[in-house]
């Protein structure tokens, strides 16, 4: 039996704008999937570098979220923190088909495990 | 064009057949007569019983500003001439790869020995209840435009569904030609995919004032109506009546055809840099083709397949290369452009310019020195400027400073240095639009003293409305002074070269009403803002309209948008609120067993005198406060820029030292006051005597009762830096005290700065200052108290209980679960 590549996880229009939605990963993290002003998915390993604080309850800000423990800012499409602060939190990459987010499944484990 | 007689006898050319008489289709074939004009015999089959036209012109017919035969590109003629056989209103309806033909509705069949699709997209409608009713239609094609006019000449309500650019552009045409027309945009921005929010709220401004009904984030449920269409039902509830409704939600590539003829479809028919299908005998071109990943739905990339499809053709291959597009709305009178990728990201910096006073809204987005999109309102004369230095990758640093204000300005100095473009303005150059000031002003009101932003503006007004030419006026500073500029005043963020108080004036002056609008009016330096403007620009707004402004939940931190605190390890902390620090048994028994039936691992007494459940998991916290509110008890807020806890004494009721009923007057405060939202947090205590064990002196407001009444004390703070109270006055009665309690809160609502609390708010403005409003000003006083009620109004609504009876669930619940196959072995 082959693993789908992709894992479906709902429509887009599921996710708030400026705001974030998290997928359960049994055995493992949750991955936090966002949804920009302008429209933009991203998913990435929802814990900061710094704190491990739940990115997913953070200020959504062009593509940045503010983690909500320290204000460290998070590139939401490449998972490093932005201005002088060190650390990068794992991405799982995104694909949208007919309004459904899909998240790359190999990514998701990986990020998750 | 060259007249040439049709050839006599058999044709022994390659025979080309193109399935579709649109836009793709006969450019292809123009492309390719171009180059070669007699190597291909051509037969268009067309599905529409017309000549060519240009597609993208169907809005200005509808508009009234163009006919049909204003936007025919080829007529009969250009196909006689040329030649062509063209098949219109009998569209192919299948492929026989193996056989080399197509067959049409009608039963033609036709030989090819190469095949074109240029099939075009087909509208997306929508599958809801009604979706078939006689009255909805889609706007593609000259019979949907046939079938509006129609309905407008009988007037009524038209309901346009899609507030993309084609939705705009039908609901424009329909509101033209005299109909009452309502748009419905799932999003909670117009054209969302082309501008960002700062121009979709612009756009939304704009055609509002022009009668449309503009509802943003509204989704569609039905179509009613019985043997027509009578209106649009959302999912909200919501009724709108309408004798036509049209669908321009998106457009899909149609690719039905070449999908049953067995060829590789994707998103659209796969080709390749030639438009060559998995079958080479077999091309495709426009929006139904899928190329690199990518499908268009503009005009712009078709002519650039076009070249790429006519080069291969002829055996000249050159390879189409994807296309970068632009867009710009057709509705006269509103000026919008967009193109490129405006998203942002890493990398890209956001060059923002706006213009209130003239509307105006512009951003170029610049990553590794080069532009990679563009959004402008308003003002979109520069549009093709910067979509030209986009597609042709131009370094820009050089002209980095002065991009944002155009092509004229930016090569205006004719100099490399953006200081020496500045320098190079005439004296009668002028800087600030807003209030008509020219370089020589500015320079000359720097040289008699204004030796910092602020003194320029406070002297000769430049900068000091709009501030989009703040940065003009920094460098006019810095050529007079050289490093002798003083620095400004400390700004909100990085956002805007405002501070706090100047933002807030400015949205009480001008009776600002959403955040998009204050970040516009105000010249935002960025799209969306950031995590400290937009929780500030949230309160201030939330301040000055109580009732009526709606409270932007993603503006908030996540606190105060679950309602209990986020701790360390990503579980919740839940404070039910414990009026003046009282509780019973039902109370306490509630709390006992929410701490057990969700395993909270530890209850803790608080310094405000409340109890504290640790460890509560996001998902659980609605069934949390279910339980709590069943036992009476509501948010304590201890999450909140707001009042926290009252906390008091047993007082006279108990105490043999008690002087007044301090408990009492506690609960009353703490029930005056409550679930108000305020720059930071608010703590209040009532000590029954000058002991004062509620420790009252160290609060934002502090009671300490006497026998002769009671004093009251402001400003102070238990937290990093301890400072006393203030003591403000001493008053004879509860109700007093109660009243310049309600007068204090709402002077520090409305005064201090987001985050500010007392201490440091009453250290800045002086403690006298306070006095003269709240003691010896009676009227204002009042006022004061009077404005404090009216917004207790509207805030005293138990955010638990709402959130329990299910609004905002999201919030809580995963979007997804996933168990990994790994995970079941």
């Amino acid at each position: 039996m082959t693993i789908a590549e992709w894992l479906d996880i709902g429509w887009v229009d599921q996710i708030p704008v400026r705001g974030s939605r998290t997928v359960q990963v049994a055995g493992g993290d949750d991955i936090a999937v966002f949804r920009t002003a302008e429209g933009k998915v991203f998913a990435l390993l929802d814990r900061c570098p710094h704190k491990h604080g739940r990115l997913s309850q953070g200020i959504v800000h062009g593509g940045a979220v503010a983690c909500p423990l320290h204000n460290w800012r998070i590139s939401l499409s490449t998972g490093e923190a932005l201005g002088d602060d060190k650390g990068c939190t794992p991405t799982v990459p995104v694909k949208i088909d007919g309004g459904r987010v899909l998240i790359c499944r190999a990514s998701t484990l990986k990020a998750a495990a | 064009m060259e007249y040439r007689p049709l050839n006599p006898g058999p044709d022994t050319r390659e025979h080309l057949v193109v399935i579709g008489n649109g836009m793709a289709g006969c450019r292809a074939v123009e492309e390719l007569l171009a180059r070669d004009a007699d190597r291909y015999r051509v037969t268009i089959f067309g599905a529409e019983p017309r000549v060519n036209y240009n597609r993208i012109m169907l809005s200005p017919v509808l508009a009234g500003e163009k006919s049909f035969d204003d936007i025919v590109i080829n007529d009969a003629d250009w196909y006689a001439a040329n030649g062509i056989a063209l098949v219109a209103g009998d569209p192919v309806m299948a492929i026989d790869r193996a056989a080399k033909t197509v067959t049409t509705r009608g039963g033609t069949t036709e030989s090819y020995d190469r095949l074109l699709i240029a099939t075009g997209s087909d509208p997306f409608i929508i599958p809801v209840p009604g979706k078939d009713l006689p009255g909805v239609i889609a706007f593609r094609d000259m019979d949907d435009v046939d079938t509006m006019l129609a309905a407008a000449d009988a007037g009524g309500d038209a309901v346009v569904i899609g507030g993309g650019l084609l939705g705009l552009e039908a609901a424009h045409g329909l509101s033209l030609r005299g109909m009452k027309v309502t748009v419905i945009h799932l999003m909670p921005t117009l054209m969302e995919r082309q501008l960002d929010e700062a121009a979709g709220w612009l756009l939304k401004n704009a055609l509002e004032a022009r009668g449309q009904t503009i509802l943003t984030g509204a989704d569609t449920a039905e179509i009613v109506g019985d043997a027509k269409v009578e209106g649009v039902k959302l999912k909200d509830g919501t009724l709108i009546p309408a004798s036509l409704v049209v669908m321009a939600v998106g457009i899909r590539p149609s690719v039905a055809l070449a999908r049953n003829a067995g060829l590789a479809v994707g998103r659209g028919i796969q080709v390749d840099d030639h438009m060559v299908t998995s079958d080479p005998a077999v091309l495709a071109v426009g929006e139904c083709v899928e190329h690199d990943g990518q499908v268009y739905g503009l005009v712009a990339p078709l002519w650039d397949m076009c070249r790429s499809l006519a080069d291969g053709l002829v055996e000249q291959p050159t390879g189409y290369r994807g296309s970068v597009t632009s867009t710009k709305l057709k509705v006269s009178g509103i000026d919008v452009f967009s193109a490129g990728d405006f998203s942002g990201g890493d990398g890209c910096e956001d060059i923002v310019l706006r213009d209130a006073s003239r509307g105006i809204y512009k951003r170029v987005i610049v990553k590794d020195d080069r532009i990679v999109g563009a959004v402008l309102y308003g003002d979109t004369a520069d549009g093709s400027w910067y979509f030209d230095l986009l597609k042709k990758q131009e370094d820009v640093s050089d002209l980095r400073d002065l991009l944002i204000f155009g092509q004229a300005f930016a090569s205006g100095g004719g100099a490399a240095d953006p200081k020496a473009a500045v320098a190079a303005l005439s004296a009668d150059a002028e800087i600030c639009g807003c209030n008509g000031v020219t370089k020589g002003q500015v320079v000359s009101c720097i040289a008699k003293g204004a030796h910092s932003l602020d003194a320029v503006r406070g002297t000769c007004k430049a900068s000091a409305s709009c501030g989009s030419c703040t940065g003009l006026v920094e460098m006019l500073l810095a050529l007079t002074l050289g490093d002798e500029v003083q620095a400004g005043p400390k700004t909100m963020c990085k956002c805007t070269s405002f501070g706090h108080d100047d933002v807030r004036r400015e949205i009480v002056a001008q009776g600002m009403r959403s955040i998009p609008e204050a970040m516009q009016q105000m010249h935002w330096t960025t799209p969306d803002g950031c995590s400290s403007c937009r929780p500030a620009l949230n309160y201030y707004l939330l301040c000055a309209l109580p009732g009526e402004y709606v409270d932007d939940q993603q503006s908030r931190f996540v606190n105060e948008r679950l309602h209990a605190n986020i701790q360390k390890d990503g579980t919740y902390s839940v404070v039910p609120r414990m009026w003046g620090g009282l509780t019973n048994p039902t109370e306490l028994r509630a709390i006992a067993d929410v701490v057990e039936k969700y395993d909270a691992p530890m209850v803790k007494v608080t310094g405000g005198q409340r109890l504290d459940i640790f460890g509560i998991k996001k998902e659980d916290l609605p069934a949390v406060w279910a339980d709590l509110n069943a036992a009476g008890m509501v948010s304590g807020h201890a999450y909140g820029k707001a009042l926290r806890t009252v906390k008091t004494c047993v007082g006279s009721e108990w105490c043999r030292f008690g002087t007044q009923d301090s408990t009492g007057l506690g609960v009353k405060i703490e029930r005056m006051s409550w679930g108000s939202w305020m720059p930071h947090k608010f703590k209040i205590a009532v000590s029954g005597c000058p002991r004062n064990c509620a420790e009252a002196t160290i609060k934002d407001f502090g009671i300490v009762c006497v026998d002769s009444g009671y004093e009251l004390h402001v400003g102070g703070n238990g937290g990093i830096h301890v400072r006393v109270t203030d003591l403000l006055c001493k008053v004879a009665t509860e109700q007093e005290a109660m009243d310049y309690c309600a007068a204090f809160i709402q002077l520090y609502r409305e005064e201090a700065r987001y985050l500010e609390r007392t201490a440091p708010w009453i250290e800045r403005v002086g403690v006298e200052q306070i006095k003269a409003r709240i003691v010896d000003d009676t009227a204002g006083r009042e006022a004061l108290r009077a404005r404090f009620l009216y917004a207790q109004s509207f805030s005293q609504d138990d955010p638990w209980a709402q959130r329990a009876g299910g609004a905002e669930a999201e919030h809580h619940a995963p979007m997804a679960r996933f168990i990994p196959q790994e995970a079941l072995v």
